[in-house]
């Protein structure tokens, strides 16, 4: 896309120059005599495209600019992207179980292609009853060795929950450390015993 | 039976639930720690690690158990997809690694000494083994992390297995995104990592909270391994599994 965009910007520069030229009166001269026949060419079938997007953009903007056409041509390109026809609804994750009964609509649906830090992830949820009743993976990271090795299960269904405390009669606690002071020091060890 | 020290800068507590034992076992297991600190302290200049982040040691010189723990660094990184990296801008600093290493070699000396049912907790990583003294798995609270001192948000229990939190919320942000040194993991609160043992649960604690929200997903993806993630709106998400662990 950028390509494009970088290139009808230096064709309009160009065009630009050539009306300049015209208008004062100055010969045109185009650098190119084969770009001056695709130009013709293309003022009388816009839809015989040359196979060649870059090419095809900048004559059809030259032949607007240098015709001076009321409806410019419209810019298009050969490569087109495929959009897929089921809505994308859910995201790959998290799918929060606890609160997805009887929300979702019956159905498959493609969900969109997720950057999983070690590559992408897509996958296909199936909805039955309103609720997740499974997920397919599409594609996950393969090409890598370390990939395989850590792609060893079933894309996640992960579950959420608020948090809440809970009784603290545990034999230990884990949790973040803290080293930077023998004030938190002493603290936890006094509650490490105070817990039992 | 239950020791605790204040050592390398943190709280240890051994735990030993066996009807007999030796009690000398207690100061074995806490000689090996202070052992491990002179090893690898990055605050005391006497420190191999600190010889080595000097210049002063040659890389033949190194130790058997610094030369462990410098490739177990490595092959972390190389796991985590680089968001377990010890080299910093003043140097090696295995500090991340070290802990549950530690943690997962003591407990070894236990095994070792034919002890059964004990947990070792370090700094808030634990490694447990067999049963607590009323016969059942050893339970352990999750911290809240908006209120670390006074509170659990959840009780998982042990089954030969180590677990470990990696979180902001009380040590400051000492662990960054090394992807993006710059952002401030404030999302994620704090990330329990269950696993095989306590270096294991360690080391992939310490890269999936650098994840930040997707850490929890590159939990899920490892077997044998489950996580609950806190987030700073107080939502946890856990991996798919992670209920084997909370009933008794």
């Amino acid at each position: 896309m950028k390509k494009y965009i970088i290139s009808t910007l230096t064709v309009l520069t160009f065009a630009v120059y050539v009306l300049y030229q015209r208008v004062s009166g100055s010969p045109v001269v185009l650098p190119n005599n084969q770009l001056a026949t695709n130009t013709t060419s293309d003022v009388t079938s816009q839809s015989s495209s040359s196979g060649d997007g870059g090419n095809n953009i900048f004559s059809n903007i030259l032949n607007s600019v240098t015709t001076s056409s009321p409806t410019p041509a419209p810019i298009t390109t050969k490569k087109t992207t495929t959009v897929k026809t089921t809505p994308v609804v859910v995201k790959p994750t998290p799918v929060p179980v606890a609160q997805q009964q009887g929300k979702y609509k019956n159905g498959t649906y493609t969900g969109s292609v997720g950057d999983a830090y070690y590559g992408n992830v897509q996958v296909q949820a199936v909805i039955q009853n309103g609720a997740l009743a499974n997920v397919v993976i599409l594609d996950y990271p393969q090409d890598r060795s370390r990939s395989v090795s850590i792609n060893t299960r079933v894309m996640p269904i992960l579950v959420s929950e608020a948090i809440q405390a809970q009784s603290a009669n545990v034999n230990t606690v884990s949790g973040a450390t803290d080293s930077s002071g023998a004030f938190r020091q002493s603290l936890d060890a006094a509650l490490s015993q105070a817990l039992i | 039976m239950k020791e605790t020290r204040i050592m390398m800068g943190m709280t240890i507590t051994v735990e030993i639930a066996d009807k007999v034992f030796d009690p000398k076992i207690f100061k074995k297991v806490f000689d090996y720690f202070e052992y491990v600190d002179q090893k690898f302290s990055m605050y005391k200049p006497t420190s191999e690690i600190s010889h080595i982040n000097k210049k002063q040691i040659k890389k033949e010189e190194y130790s058997h158990d610094m030369q462990e723990v410098l490739n177990l660094s490595e092959e972390t990184k190389k796991v985590t997809l680089g968001f377990f990296d010890i080299e910093t801008p003043l140097g090696l600093d295995p500090t991340g690694i070290v802990k549950g290493w530690a943690i997962k070699k003591a407990s070894d000396i236990l095994r070792n000494e034919g002890v059964k049912n004990f947990y070792v907790n370090a700094g808030g990583d634990i490694e447990a083994s067999g049963k607590n003294n009323e016969g059942k798995d050893w339970s352990v609270g999750i911290r809240n992390p908006f209120n670390p001192e006074k509170e659990v948000v959840k009780i998982v229990y042990m089954k030969d297995n180590g677990i470990a939190t990696s979180g902001n919320y009380i040590r400051g942000s000492h662990i960054y995104n090394p992807h993006k040194k710059d952002e401030i993991l404030d999302k994620v609160l704090s990330m329990t990592v269950i696993g095989p043992n306590a270096y294991e649960a360690d080391r992939f604690a310490t890269a999936a909270f650098a994840m930040g929200e997707k850490g929890i997903q590159f939990i899920e993806s490892l077997e044998g391994f489950e996580g609950y993630l806190i987030d700073s709106k107080g939502q946890a998400i856990m991996t798919s599994s992670f209920n084997k662990y909370t009933n008794a």
